[in-house]
C-alpha cells in the first residue's frame, strides 16, 4: 500500500483512516455550518465581507485540520517546545512591532495574514506543559524546580498578553495553563497559596488596571449604572437573548442584531445573535454540540497510550470548555465583559487557526492512540 | 504496553481522578448556563420581548384633528382648514446647516424666524418633527416641492389647522386656540398625553372649556428603527379620531348683526330664549380676529389689540361689570310689590330732586315728572319715585328679589372661566366686606342701579328673560345638549310650578334639588303673585310703546315685532353740582366719563320669546345709544324665529 512517512512507521494510511474520529469531525462540521450561517445573519442576510472571509477561513483551516490529523503525535511531542518558543517570539514581536487596533497592540503582520499570537498561545501553552510533564515522575512533579519552571512558562506569555493590553485572553491563557498544571498532578496547596497571594495583591492589581477595565468590572456588577455607555453591551445582549424566547425570532429575523443594537455581533457576541434567532431550543442544541465535542476530546485523551496525548487532550478539552463557558457567561451577563471569542463560532482567523490546530492534535492522538512516545 | 513502574500507575491515577473531578465541575457549570438561558428566554421572555420592541419600535404621533363648533343651523363656526406645512426630521438630515440655509433662501425666512427654528431644534429630540413653517403660501409650497430633490430631510406636508370662518364675530363666544404652553401641559393631563410639537389647544372661552371633547386622538405612525434611530420601515398607521363636534345654540345671522350694530364701539349684546335659556347671540365689542393667534400672533397685531383702550381681549358680556342703572328698576318695582310695600297706585311727586338724610338726590329729569304712579315711574324711569320706594323697601328685601332673578350670580356655572359674579349689595355684605354699617342713602342709589351694585350684561339679559317668561327660573345654555326639553314641556312645567302652593324657595334649597335631581329641571316660579310680574312687564311695554316712555322713539308698532324694554343710563362718576348746571351733552364729556348706555328688552310683546340686553360703554343715554340697536336686533331675531323653530323640532326628533 501507500508508503507512510517516517513519523508513522507502524501505521498504514488505511489504518489511520479507520481510526479517524467521526464524532469529533461531525461536531466540528456542524459548528462550522452554524457559525457560517450566523455570520451570514450578521451581514443582514447578504453574502458580504464577514461571511465570505469566515467561510474561506473555515474551509482552509478545516481542511488543514484534516491533513494535520494524520501527522504522527510524535511530531507534536518533538516540536512542542519549539512551537511554544515561536509563539512566544511572536508575542514579543507583537509587543514591539505589533499592529495596534482599538487601543491594543495584539497583531503581527505576516503579510498573508494578521496573526494574533495570543490566540495561538492558548494552544501552545497546553502543548508545552503536556511535553514538560510527559516524562516527569509523579514524585518529582511537585519539586521546587518543576514548580518554578512551569510558573515561568505560564507567566511569561500571560504578562506579555496583559501588557498588550488584552486582559481577557491573558486570563484565558492563564486558566488553560493552570488547568493543565493541576491535571499533571501539581499539589492543590500551591494553587491555594497562589490564589491567596493573588487575593492579597488584588488591590495592587486593580490599581494597575486601565480605567476602561475597571469600568467593565463595575458595570458587570450593575449594568444599569450607565445603560448607554459601558452597560450597553450587557443590557442589549440580555435583551436579545431574552427576547428570543423558546423558539427564537427566526433565521435572519433577529431585530436586535439586524437593527444594530447588538455590539460586536461578529466576534464575542455571536452566541447572542444565534440565541436571539434560534431561541432556547437552538441554544441548547449548540450547547449539546459543544458538550459532545468536549467530552469526545476527553474520551480520546483517556484511550491514548501516551501521557503526552492524554494530558494534551484533557487540557485542550478543558480549555475549550473554559472558552465556551466564559464567552457564554459573558453574553448572558454572568461574567464581566472580557474579550473572549467563542471557539469556531466567532469571527477571527487566529482563534480559528489555534482551535483547528488543537483539534488536529486531538485527532492525531485518536489516530495514533496506540503510539508510545519515549 | 504502558511503561511499567508504580510511579507511572500513580501518575495515571492522579490525572484520571482529576479529570473526573473536572468533568463533574463542567457538568455543573453547563447546567448553570442552561438555567440562565432558561431564566432569560423562558421565564423572563415577556420582559425582554417588551424591551426589544421598545428598542426597535418608535411611534410618531401626529396632531389630532380638532372637533368643530357649529351654530344652531349647522354652519361651521370653528372648523379645520387645509394648510401647507414644511416639516424636517433632524435625524434624517445629512447636513442640517446646509438644509436650513437653502430653506431660508427658498422660503425667504427672516433672520428672526431662522434663529427661532434653530433654537427650537435644540430643545427637541432628534427624531421629533421640527416644524419649519406651519402655514406656507401656495407659492412657497410649490417652490419647496420644485427644489425637493436637493432638500433631503425636508417634508412638505398637507395638514389641517383651526380656522374661524366668521373671524371676529365669535371670538368671545368660542375663545381661540394657540400653541400649547408648558402651563397647559401641567394643567391638563389630556393635553399632556396627546401633545406633539405644534399642537394647538384652547386658550379661552369654549375652546378651553371643552378642550377634552374637542381635542380628539392622535394618529400614530409606528416605525421600526435601528440603533441609531433611523427609520427602517413603517409597521402600521393608526388613524386618530377627530374631536367631538359641538353644536351651539347661537345664530350666526344674529351674531353678525350684533357685531355690526356695535361696530367699533365698546359694548355687549346678548340675546336669550326666555323659555329654553338658549343663547341666541352673545357679542362683546370690540372683538379681534382669532385666526391671528394660530401661527403665533405678530408683535404689531398683538400691540394693536392690547393697546386698544376699548379692551378687545375682555369678554364684556360675562366678565364686564357695570352698574345696571335704571334697567334694575323692574326688579326694584317687583320687589316692592311682592313684599307689599306699595300698591301700583302709590303716588310720589317728583320735583327733579329729593332731600333725604341731609343729601340731595336728583332725578334724571331736572324739571321733575310731577305726580307719578308706579306704572308711570317705570315708563318714564322716574328716579325720585324709586328713591322713595326703595327707602320703604330696604336693601335686603331688594337683595332677595334681585338675586332670585339671577343678578349677582354667574349665569353659566362653568363655561367661561373668566365669568364674574357681579354684586348685589346687602347690609350683611357691607358689614362683612367693607366693615361699616349700611347707610340709608345707599339704599336710594341702589334702587336706581347705582352705587355698589354691579352686573354683567348677560345677567341683565337673564333677568329680563326670567321676567318676560312670567317669572320662572330658566337654565341658560349655549350648547345643544341631549337633555333639552320641548317648549311645550317647559311651559307645562311652568304651569305646574304656578299651581304649587309652596312659597318661593330659597336659592339654597333649589341648588340642593338640582344636585339630587340633575336630570329633571324645575322651572320654579320666582314670585309670590304673578300679577306683580305682569304689572312690571306691562309697565315696560308702556316704556317703549306709549308716548313719554323712555324708549318710545325706538318702538315698533307692527305687533309681529313689537317689544317692551327698559332703558338704563349708568353713571360712571358722581355728577357735581356745577356739571349738573352746565347740562352738557354726551359729546362734550370726555369719553371715559360718559355714561354707559343700557337697554334690556323682550319681544314679541304679545307672545314673548326672546330677551336681550344691550350695553354701549360710555355711549351716553340708554334711550339714544342702546335702544335703537335693540330695535334693529329684535326685527332680525323675530324674522329668524320660524326657521329656528323648524330646527328645534328636528333636533328634538333626533334626540
Amino acid at each position: 500500500m501507500f508508503q507512510q512517512s517516517s513519523y508513522s512507521e507502524q501505521y498504514t494510511f488505511f489504518q489511520k483512516l479507520k481510526s479517524f474520529d467521526f464524532i469529533l469531525f461531525i461536531c466540528i462540521f456542524i459548528l462550522g455550518c452554524v457559525s457560517n450561517l450566523s455570520m451570514y445573519s450578521t451581514d443582514g442576510g447578504e453574502f458580504l465581507y464577514h461571511t465570505k472571509s469566515h467561510l474561506v477561513r473555515f474551509a482552509i483551516f478545516f481542511t488543514m485540520m484534516i491533513f494535520l490529523s494524520f501527522i504522527n503525535l510524535k511530531f507534536w511531542h518533538k516540536t512542542a517546545y519549539l512551537f511554544y518558543a515561536i509563539v512566544l517570539a511572536f508575542l514579543i514581536w507583537a509587543s514591539l512591532y505589533g499592529i495596534t487596533a482599538s487601543g491594543s497592540q495584539r497583531w503581527v503582520n505576516l503579510y498573508f495574514i494578521n496573526l494574533q499570537p495570543s490566540e495561538l498561545m492558548k494552544i501552545s501553552i497546553i502543548l508545552c506543559f503536556a511535553r514538560y510533564f510527559h516524562r516527569e515522575q509523579i514524585t518529582s512533579v511537585n519539586n521546587f524546580k518543576n514548580i518554578i519552571l512551569s510558573m515561568a512558562i505560564l507567566i511569561m506569555p500571560v504578562l506579555l498578553v496583559v501588557s498588550q493590553p488584552d486582559l481577557g485572553t491573558a486570563i484565558l491563557i492563564g486558566i488553560s495553563g493552570i488547568v493543565v498544571l493541576w491535571l499533571a498532578g501539581i499539589n492543590v496547596k500551591y494553587f491555594i497559596y497562589s490564589s491567596l497571594a493573588l487575593i492579597v495583591s488584588l488591590p495592587f492589581v486593580i490599581s494597575l488596571l486601565k480605567p476602561y477595565q475597571k469600568l467593565r468590572i463595575l458595570t458587570f456588577f450593575n449594568p444599569d449604572r450607565d445603560p448607554l455607555g459601558a452597560g450597553y453591551q450587557i443590557i442589549q445582549s440580555k435583551i436579545a437573548i431574552g427576547s428570543g424566547g423558546l423558539a427564537g425570532k427566526g433565521f435572519l429575523k433577529g431585530t436586535q442584531s439586524y437593527l444594530d443594537f447588538l455590539p460586536e455581533k461578529h466576534t464575542d457576541f455571536i452566541f447572542t445573535l444565534f440565541s436571539e434567532e434560534q431561541g432556547f431550543v437552538g441554544s441548547i442544541f449548540l450547547l449539546i454540540i459543544y458538550a459532545v465535542l468536549i467530552f469526545r476530546i476527553i474520551k480520546i485523551g483517556s484511550i491514548s497510550r501516551s501521557y503526552f496525548g492524554r494530558l494534551f487532550c484533557y487540557g485542550f478539552g478543558s480549555a475549550i470548555f473554559v472558552f465556551v463557558t466564559v464567552n457564554m457567561s459573558m453574553v448572558l451577563g454572568l461574567l464581566p465583559i472580557v474579550g473572549s471569542p467563542l471557539p469556531i463560532m466567532s469571527y477571527g482567523g487566529s482563534s480559528m487557526l489555534a482551535t483547528m490546530i488543537g483539534l488536529s492534535i486531538v485527532m492525531s492522538t485518536k489516530i495514533h492512540s496506540k503510539q508510545i512516545i519515549n | 504496553m504502558l511503561r511499567g513502574g508504580e510511579s507511572n500507575v500513580r501518575k495515571y491515577n492522579t490525572i484520571n481522578r482529576r479529570v473526573f473531578i473536572l468533568s463533574v465541575a463542567k457538568g455543573i457549570v453547563f447546567t448553570g448556563i442552561i438555567a440562565r438561558l432558561f431564566s432569560l428566554q423562558i421565564s423572563e421572555n415577556k420582559k425582554y420581548l417588551t424591551l426589544s420592541d421598545k428598542n426597535r419600535l418608535r411611534e410618531w404621533r401626529l396632531p389630532p384633528v380638532r372637533g368643530e363648533f357649529e351654530d344652531y343651523y349647522g354652519n361651521v363656526i370653528a372648523g379645520n382648514t387645509k394648510v401647507y406645512q414644511l416639516h424636517v426630521i433632524p435625524e434624517q438630515v445629512e447636513d442640517f446647516k446646509y438644509l436650513m440655509v437653502r430653506l431660508k433662501n427658498i422660503l425667504n425666512l427672516s433672520d428672526k424666524n431662522f434663529t427661532k427654528i434653530i433654537k427650537k431644534k435644540r430643545q427637541q429630540k432628534s427624531w421629533e418633527t421640527l416644524i419649519i413653517s406651519e402655514n406656507l403660501t401656495w407659492d412657497q409650497f410649490s417652490k419647496v416641492n420644485f427644489y425637493l430633490h436637493e432638500l433631503t430631510g425636508a417634508k412638505p406636508v398637507l395638514s389641517v389647522a383651526r380656522s374661524y370662518p366668521f373671524k371676529e364675530n365669535y371670538t368671545h363666544v368660542l375663545g381661540y386656540v394657540a400653541q400649547a404652553s408648558p402651563k397647559d401641559l401641567i394643567n391638563n393631563e389630556n393635553i399632556k398625553n396627546k401633545h406633539v410639537p405644534g399642537l394647538r389647544v384652547g386658550k379661552s372661552g369654549l375652546e378651553k372649556t371643552f378642550e377634552n371633547d374637542l381635542i380628539g386622538t392622535n394618529s400614530v405612525q409606528r416605525y421600526e428603527v435601528n440603533a441609531y434611530g433611523k427609520r427602517v420601515k413603517q409597521i402600521k398607521f393608526q388613524e386618530g379620531e377627530k374631536g367631538k363636534k359641538i353644536k351651539l345654540t347661537v345664530d350666526t345671522e344674529v351674531q353678525k348683526l350684533c357685531n355690526e350694530l356695535l361696530s367699533d364701539r365698546a359694548g355687549s349684546i346678548s340675546v336669550m330664549d326666555i323659555y329654553t335659556g338658549e343663547i341666541i347671540a352673545m357679542h362683546s365689542s370690540p372683538s379681534f380676529d382669532p385666526n391671528l393667534f394660530l401661527y403665533g400672533i405678530s408683535r404689531d397685531d398683538w400691540k394693536t389689540i392690547t393697546e386698544n383702550p376699548l379692551k378687545p381681549l375682555i369678554n364684556k358680556t360675562v366678565s364686564g361689570l357695570y352698574a345696571p342703572g335704571s334697567t334694575i328698576k323692574p326688579i326694584v318695582a317687583l320687589s316692592a310689590l311682592e313684599n307689599n310695600i306699595i300698591s301700583p297706585n302709590f303716588k310720589v311727586r317728583c320735583n327733579g330732586k329729593i332731600e333725604m338724610y341731609g343729601q340731595t338726590y336728583h332725578c334724571w329729569k331736572d324739571k321733575g315728572h310731577g305726580i307719578v304712579n308706579l306704572r308711570e315711574a317705570i315708563k318714564q324711569s322716574c328716579d325720585t319715585y324709586f328713591y322713595e320706594m326703595s327707602r320703604r323697601l330696604g336693601v335686603d328685601r331688594l337683595f332677595v328679589t334681585a338675586t332670585r332673578y339671577g343678578l349677582g350670580n354667574r349665569v353659566f356655572s362653568n363655561l367661561y372661566s373668566e365669568e364674574k359674579k357681579g354684586l348685589i349689595p346687602s347690609t350683611k355684605w357691607k358689614k362683612n366686606n367693607i366693615g361699616s354699617g349700611w347707610l340709608l342713602g345707599e339704599t336710594l342709589i341702589t334702587g336706581i342701579g347705582q352705587g355698589y351694585v354691579q352686573t354683567t350684561p348677560l345677567q341683565l339679559c337673564l333677568m329680563t328673560a326670567q321676567l318676560a317668561n312670567g317669572g320662572f327660573k330658566i337654565f341658560p345654555r349655549i350648547t345643544v345638549d341631549k337633555d333639552q326639553e320641548s317648549l311645550e314641556k317647559i311651559k307645562y312645567k311652568m304651569d305646574e310650578s304656578l299651581k304649587t302652593e309652596t312659597k318661593v324657595q330659597s336659592s339654597i334649597i333649589r341648588n340642593a334639588e338640582e344636585i339630587f335631581n340633575p336630570g329633571e329641571k324645575e322651572y320654579t316660579k320666582l314670585f309670590r303673585n304673578q300679577e306683580n310680574v305682569k304689572f312690571v312687564l306691562e309697565s315696560m311695554f308702556a316704556s317703549t310703546n306709549e308716548w313719554g316712555g323712555t324708549s318710545y322713539r325706538s318702538r315698533i308698532e307692527d305687533p309681529k315685532y313689537q317689544f317692551a324694554g327698559k332703558t338704563g343710563t349708568a353713571q360712571v362718576r358722581k355728577i357735581t353740582k356745577k356739571q349738573r348746571e352746565l347740562d352738557l351733552t354726551t359729546a362734550d364729556i370726555p369719553y371715559n366719563e360718559r355714561d354707559h348706555a343700557w337697554f334690556v328688552a323682550f319681544g314679541p310683546y304679545k307672545d314673548p320669546r326672546y330677551a336681550l340686553s344691550v350695553l354701549v360703554e360710555h355711549g351716553g343715554s340708554g334711550s339714544k345709544a342702546a335702544a335703537p340697536l335693540a330695535k334693529k336686533l329684535i326685527k332680525k331675531i323675530v324674522d329668524r324665529h320660524e326657521e329656528r323653530e323648524k330646527i328645534r323640532k328636528r333636533n328634538l326628533m333626533e334626540i
